[in-house]
């Protein structure tokens, strides 16, 4: 098809230089301008779009219409009942308001908020339009106040029905939200809670794979809102043959072609291909049908009903039908199930297989043609949106069963008291309740695909701003971490510019835990039918107006809408090109991809494709003028009037594959169709914070992907209004000196999470090994990584049966004292602790008292006695020495009723030895020293380091990154003005370049090389060599000594082996394990052996009997140690061992094994 | 030596330096002389850091190192440069001791001259945003403008009283007057001496039995009033007692009476031979102002004037064209000294106030030997 020359695509050029010479006939003689300032698209694509568009996007989507079509998919729409056939139930029309809660019988609008603080769950009622029958008559129940709720949905924030929508910074702050949170999460029971994006290989695609027995296969994940099912077409001894769930055995696909209605053998191979080749490969296949004698339809049918899987689950109805039936059913309804089959008229379905078989045979002939599971245009992201849909439809079906089976439970009486009204059993809890769980446990549990997926969503972390942020991006794969395979966690070149190349974690889910780049979105489902029809009108010949042989013709190519065989064109390109044309025109959605591949054309509107925008060119010349940034700087244009007027779209990975694509624009070239809006924007929004991540080795870069979610620093503009479990504040946070349009874009210059930190590269003191850095004790004096460390605890008022419930009350106060005494001494009148108060361990915040009785029944619940209470208070257990001040209390009531507190517990800290602190380039390193200032070295101009880092971090790290950070944030404090690192930035100017940054220290009276002159500041003598000194951002990060420092000598111990306890919360103890037991045994160190792991541990005092060897027991009448069997304690003799090997004794005993014990004199 | 086209200054020295050996004593010879006096700042390395302050180091050369009065009292210079009022700053050169001398100095200054800074903070109300621990340390940080040695030091177990403690008073609520809030910025002025000791002694333990108005006839406050120290909004108040107490910089920096305290060492630059001509012309062009051209050859200004082209001096030293000419040294016995007081107390006075501690210092060691 490539021989014919694209006519369209010549005409398109001649149109628009004739357009330009028309326009401004110098326009031809003048050079292309450089585009100047590029960037400024971001602010304004980011504006529109926020970081979190996909996420927000696909939940509007499935709250506007998603729900809509699922309440009226078949299935769906009605209930009927089959005792009752004049009645039903039908579905009019579904609605998701806005979020509410009801209480005290009134509906009240909430904020996200006052969900947080009172353990709500932001949602919104749904209510649905019926028409039913009562009796005889039709009611119908519609429109406000009238429709009837199903159940309650949550609502991610910052959705459309979201009260945060488009709202106002001043507005944000008012609801006690951030301006800069990006919403896209839930609320539930006042948790934050996300639902991750989900990596699945594309449905409905075929795809050529090489099984494990190296067999060539062909498989398409069907899947359709009821059923989804895989099909798949292997090549084995040369036979063709199907391989399905539906199926006991693999069936020759020839005689499927034949069940199907194509019953000779011509056909067959004419559907497949007209070449010789094709005919002579599938003559084995042919042959092994012809064996089996099956010439007719009626004959494959029968064969094949043989083969069918007895009794396949799921399959409808009881076994009314003959096998042939059975076996047109599964080939109608299963097998390749997207592909509709209406009144068994098997042609799609045919020409699907066909395309299969054509597609296998290919890639026999010429392996180049297997596909690549790992290529991302097979992938599709299932966002919040689609993964709630498969939930809420499940819910809805269950609803309605549950609706049907009252119906038919009422009906079934003959003679009722009252009529029997539907509308008045509808439960919400089922939906509520449903969706409330999923989302909170992360259990996404869907009947009809007998799907139970765990680890859905996750609280959202709030450990620093940017954790929060890189969560909303995070893709997780279906793939099984415990896979040995490299393939889908390695870097695809076509996830260029769709996923961030450094942002993974390290480990086992390394690669396949994935993060969105910056300019990524995700599509979601579009409208298929219009663009079937305008297919058809740009001249696509629809499959059954054309014969076998004209399918695979020569220069023609088969068109296929979201996987389906829409028919064939006969100028593929031009037909390419027309419907792009179309798309820039905005005439079509903008999202619908078309390109072209091998013999086929592939258009694709479903959802879940990642895709990025991307400057058009036209002979390399970018679309884009100087003109329309101006429009941009200057506010008039806003990024979609880009997308408008063609000059921006949006390429999904299969489109960009048929793309050339400059990276800057001196890369263009006149085959160039796009260029890139930025390079950085290959890079997430966590990677985005590194400044000159391109000049560091990669790993580094993903390490620090990793740890700047543990930065300490402001997690949100709200954040003291929150009530996190644990919150991490840092005291000074500051902006980075050396920033990047991402950290610009995202918002981390407001809510930054380190310090600009005066770093001397130098050995000092030996206490800087290992990555240690030793730090000023100035500094720490004046600030330096302090950090606020604040902790809820908390407790609710308990209701129990017997109606009666816990109650705070005010601590008893002793005559003549102002205040209560003891560890009573911080409650104030409301029996909680005042804010401000200084808390030690033990004392209690909350004076809470719960009712003896709980279960019989009190003729008074709510005015008991004193007496009938006992105190369980709330006492704090915190560690002393700690200067821990109560820093907010808050009583509040949720949606159930039931009464909260709640107490932050605020401790601030000053860095100490072993706390943990990162620069921005994966160069962690904990704290080894503390020097006083006088100490330090210093500088010619009085300069003296806040921390000093050893210079070995560098030559096995290469991050030269960082050094041009620290010359580059050196430049900027004497200059006054913030220096740039933006990724790749270098040649657009978004990045400063090292030579300018030495001429601006070189200006200052610096060195060129960021070295300074030194002087100890031990001896006083200048230092022989120079030292490389400058700011760099150093971030504070969660791992401090104070919350992991352990120690014991003696403490608790478990009950069961008496050996001591695990764990520091616990107050355990260290084990001696046994590599460290074999260390001493080969050292011979018999006594310290048995001393660490008896005397220290469980020793224990045993009476064992010489003769029998059963460990006795004390008789308390004879006073001594018995032999169990002997009955004496004449042959009793003591002896120490282990606690936990007299337990194992004893249980060998109740397991009928009788342990003895030996005894010798040594 | 060869460097004869040296600055006036420098000229001044070495005709010093080279007129005394040569008739009292035998000198050492050039390379060895530098080697004792000036760091050479090279390309890549500072030549020659180490103090040559040992008696016996040029024994075999027949002349004797040791430290003398006399050779102290004829090469000993203090010159004060710069005396910044404003910004309570001072420049002095400080020649002819040796280095050790002058970090001793620095050392001494940065942490151990006493001065007062708030220590105890009682908080009767804190509704403002700011956590109390938060405002405490920023309150710590502010230097105040009193004379520590008109005050005792309170160590451990000692009672609070007027001669060891100084209280403060912060109160100050912010509301709404009309559309005007006032008192949203909390600055280091409403910190208000108490001299009558603090109001709440039950709580703070500080009783005074005079007022501190006798010790300080003109009362103490912060030395600047515009350091911010919180933020308010209407219907939060901040009411506190700052009780400051006497300390060092080695305890913790707020007690710290400078910014920093530092030195340098004098620089020379050198031309090592004669430049003339066009190679006279391009020196002087790539260092202009410090290299002049007079009758044709180049020669070197005050390097002083001209700090920031001491570094290009010292690339163009390692520059193949330019290292035979052109060199940059330090001179290790004088130091360029700069002290930046925060306010507390005039530079001079805290230099005099080190020089007190050291010669103390001093005198304690001599005690024990």
């Amino acid at each position: 098809m490539g021989a014919e020359p694209p006519a369209e695509d010549q005409d398109t050029k001649m149109e628009d230089a004739a357009k330009m010479l028309a326009s401004d006939p110098s326009k031809l003689t003048q050079p292309i301008k450089e585009l100047k300032d590029k960037y400024e698209l971001l602010p304004a694509f980011l504006q529109v779009r926020g970081l979190v568009k996909q996420h927000i996007d696909s939940f509007n989507y499935f709250i506007t219409k998603e729900i809509k079509k699922i309440l009226h998919a078949k299935g769906n729409e009605q209930i009927t009942c089959d005792v009752d056939p004049s009645f039903y139930l039908r579905y009019l029309d579904i609605h998701v308001g806005t979020p509410c809660v009801e209480e005290d019988f009134q509906e009240k609008k909430i904020t996200p908020q006052q969900c947080r603080l009172r353990d709500m769950t932001y949602a919104a009622p749904i209510h649905v339009d019926i028409e039913y029958t009562r009796g005889k008559e039709i009611l119908q129940k519609k429109g406000e106040g009238k429709a009837v709720l199903i159940g309650r949905m949550p609502i991610m924030l910052r959705c459309d029905r979201c009260v945060l929508k488009g709202q106002s910074e001043a507005r944000l702050a008012k609801l006690g939200e951030c301006p800069l949170d990006p919403g896209g999460y839930f609320v539930v029971k006042g948790t934050e809670k996300v639902i991750l994006i989900n990596e699945q290989l594309s449905k409905n695609r075929i795809i050529i794979d090489k099984d494990s027995k190296d067999q060539f296969a062909a498989s398409v994940t069907s899947s359709t809102t009821e059923r989804k099912s895989k099909t798949n077409l292997v090549m084995k001894k040369g036979c063709l043959s199907l391989r399905h769930n539906a199926f006991a055995d693999d069936v020759n696909i020839v005689a499927v072609m034949k069940a199907m209605g194509i019953e000779s053998d011509q056909e067959i191979i004419q559907l497949v291909g007209q070449d010789q080749t094709y005919a002579s490969l599938l003559t084995p296949t042919l042959e092994e049908c012809r064996n089996l004698q099956l010439y007719t339809q009626q004959h494959a049918l029968d064969w094949l009903g043989s083969k069918v899987k007895s009794n396949p689950r799921g399959f409808e109805g009881p076994r009314k039908q003959s096998k042939a039936d059975e076996a047109r059913n599964i080939l109608a309804n299963v097998i390749v199930c997207h592909v509709e089959v209406d009144r068994y008229n098997f042609t799609q379905k045919v020409v699907f297989i066909a395309v299969m078989m054509r597609r296998l045979l290919n890639a026999v002939m010429d392996e180049s043609l297997i596909d690549d599971r790992d290529y991302y245009g097979n992938k599709r992201l299932e966002l919040a949106g689609g993964q709630l849909s498969l939930l809420f439809e499940d819910l809805f079906k269950r609803l309605n069963t549950d609706l049907k089976r009252q119906a038919e439970k009422q009906l079934v009486k003959a003679n009722r008291v009252a009529q029997f009204d539907i509308s008045k059993c509808i439960r919400t809890d089922t939906i509520t309740y449903g969706m409330e769980h999923a989302i909170n446990t992360g259990q996404w549990k869907i009947n009809r695909f007998r799907m139970d997926k765990k680890g859905a969503t996750q609280v959202l972390s709030r450990l620093s701003f940017i954790a929060a942020m890189g969560m909303m991006t995070k893709i997780t794969s279906q793939f099984e971490k415990t896979r040995k395979v490299s393939g889908p966690r390695a870097l695809q070149p076509s996830q260029w510019g769709m996923l961030c190349p450094a942002d993974t974690p390290e480990g086992e889910s390394c690669g396949l835990m994935k993060n969105l780049a910056l300019m990524t979105h995700v599509t979601t489902d579009e409208e298929e039918g219009p663009l079937a029809r305008l297919s058809f009108m740009l001249g696509v010949e629809p499959i059954s107006s054309v014969n076998g042989a004209e399918l695979h013709a020569e220069g023609t190519a088969l068109v296929f809408l979201n996987g389906l065989v829409l028919g064939v064109h006969r100028r593929p390109l031009a037909f390419v090109s027309a419907v792009r044309r179309l798309r820039r025109a905005a005439m079509i959605g903008e999202f619908v991809s078309i390109h072209a591949q091998q013999e086929s054309v592939n258009i694709a509107t479903d959802g879940g494709r990642v895709c990025r925008p991307l400057i058009i060119c036209d002979n390399g010349v970018p679309r884009v003028s100087n003109e329309h940034l101006a429009k941009v700087k200057s506010k008039e244009w806003r990024f979609v009037d880009f997308l408008r007027a063609g000059l921006i779209e949006w390429l999904d990975v299969n489109e960009e594959n048929n793309s050339l694509i400059a990276l800057y624009q001196t890369h263009t070239r006149p085959e160039t169709t796009h260029l890139e809006i930025e390079p950085f924007t290959v890079l997430g929004v966590i990677a985005g914070l590194i400044p000159y991540p391109h000049h560091n080795q990669s790993p580094r870069n993903t390490y620090q992907c990793a740890m700047g979610k543990q930065a300490m620093g402001n997690i949100a503009f709200n954040q003291l209004a929150r009530m996190d479990t644990l919150l991490y504040l840092l005291s000074y946070p500051q902006r980075p000196l050396l920033t990047t349009k991402t950290i610009e874009l995202v918002g981390y210059d407001r809510l930054g999470a380190g310090q600009n930190a005066t770093v001397a590269v130098m050995s000092y003191s030996g206490y800087d090994i290992e990555d240690a850095i030793v730090m000023n004790k100035a500094s720490l004096d004046r600030g330096f990584g302090r950090c606020v460390v604040m902790r809820k605890y908390g407790t609710s008022i308990k209701k129990y049966a017997n109606r009666t419930e816990d109650r705070v009350v005010r601590p008893s106060i002793a005559p003549g004292e102002k205040r209560p005494a003891g560890r009573m001494k911080l409650l104030g009148q409301d029996g909680m602790c005042s804010v401000g108060e200084v808390i030690q361990p033990g004392e209690v915040y909350i004076n809470k008292q719960s009712p003896i009785n709980t279960r019989d029944m009190v003729s008074n619940p709510h005015s008991l006695p004193d007496n009938a209470f006992k105190p369980t208070p709330m006492s704090w257990k915190g560690v002393a020495g700690q200067s821990c001040v109560v820093d907010r209390v808050l009583l509040t009531e949720n949606d159930e009723g039931h009464r909260i507190f709640k107490v932050m517990v605020r401790h601030t800290r000053r860095p100490e030895l072993g706390d943990k602190f990162s620069s921005r380039h994966g160069q962690k390193g904990v704290m080894g020293h503390i020097v006083p200032q006088d100490d330090m070295p210093f500088s010619e101009k009085g300069i003296c380091p806040d921390l000093i880092m050893n210079p070995h971090g560098f030559p096995s790290r290469m991050t030269v990154g960082k050094m041009i950070e620290l010359i580059g944030s050196k430049a900027a404090a004497l200059s006054g003005k913030f220096h740039y690192g933006v990724a790749f930035g270098e040649p657009e100017g978004l990045a400063d370049k090292v030579e300018d940054i030495s001429a601006t220290l070189v200006r200052h009276g610096f060195s060129y090389s960021g070295k300074d002159f030194i002087t100890s500041g031990i001896s006083g003598e200048p230092l022989e060599a120079y030292i490389f000194m400058g700011p760099v951002y150093y971030q504070k990060l969660k791992h401090m000594v104070l919350d992991k420092m352990h120690a014991r000598a003696r403490g608790p111990r478990v009950t069961l082996t008496r050996q001591p306890t695990e764990g520091r919360s616990r107050d355990g103890g260290l084990r001696l394990g046994e590599m460290e037991r074999d260390c001493l045994i080969g050292y011979g160190a018999s006594m310290l052996l048995l001393e660490r792991l008896m005397i220290s541990s469980d020793q224990f005092l045993v009476h064992v009997c010489k003769h029998c060897g059963l460990l006795g027991y004390l008789d308390a009448n004879l006073g001594c140690a018995v032999c169990p069997s002997l009955k004496t304690g004449d042959q009793m003799t003591a002896m120490k061992l282990p606690y936990a090997c007299k337990l194992l004794f004893q249980e060998l005993q109740s397991m009928n094994i009788i342990p003895r014990l030996s005894l010798a004199d040594m | 030596m060869t460097d004869e086209s040296a600055g006036k200054r420098r000229k001044k020295q070495d005709g010093k330096a080279t007129a005394q050996p040569a008739r009292e004593e035998p000198s050492l010879p050039p390379h060895l002389e530098l080697q004792r006096t000036h760091v050479v700042a090279g390309a890549d390395i500072n030549a020659n850091t180490m103090s040559a302050d040992a008696a016996n180091m040029f024994m075999a050369l027949g002349i004797d190192n040791s430290w003398s009065y006399e050779k102290f009292l004829k090469g000993f210079q203090l010159r004060i440069n710069k005396m910044d009022k404003e910004n309570a700053t001072l420049e002095f050169d400080i020649i002819g001791i040796d280095a050790s001398i002058a970090n001793a100095l620095r050392r001494i200054l940065i942490s151990e001259v006493p001065t007062m800074a708030i220590e105890h903070v009682f908080f009767v109300n804190n509704t403002s945003i700011i956590a109390d621990e938060m405002l405490a340390h920023r309150l710590g940080l502010v230097p105040l403008q009193v004379d520590p040695n008109l005050f005792e030091w309170k160590q451990g177990e000692d009672v609070a009283s007027e001669r060891n403690t100084i209280v403060m008073g912060l109160n100050i609520a912010c509301r709404r007057e009309g559309t005007k809030m006032i008192n949203t910025d909390v600055l280091s002025s409403e910190l208000k001496w108490l001299p009558e000791g603090s109001e709440l002694p039950d709580e703070t333990l500080c009783r005074f039995v005079s007022s501190q108005a006798e010790i300080l006839p003109n009362g103490m406050a912060p030395t600047v009033d515009n350091i911010l120290l919180a933020r308010l909004r209407p219907g939060q108040c901040i009411h506190l007692e700052a009780h400051c107490i006497k300390g060092q910089g080695r305890e913790h920096a707020k007690w710290s009476p400078v910014a920093t305290a530092w030195y340098r060492l004098n620089p020379e630059v050198v031309l090592l031979q004669e430049v003339g001509g066009d190679a006279a012309e391009d020196l002087a062009a790539e260092l202009p102002g410090l290299i002049v051209v007079q009758d044709g050859k180049a020669c070197v200004t005050d390097p002083r004037a001209h700090d920031i082209l001491l570094e290009k001096v010292r690339r163009l030293s390692s520059e193949e064209r330019w290292a035979p000419y052109i060199q940059l040294r330090k001179r290790k016995d004088h130091f360029i000294f700069t002290v930046e007081s925060t306010g507390i107390l005039p530079p001079e006075v805290l230099l005099q106030r080190a020089l007190d501690i050291m010669i103390h210092k001093c005198q304690e060691l001599l005690k024990d030997v």
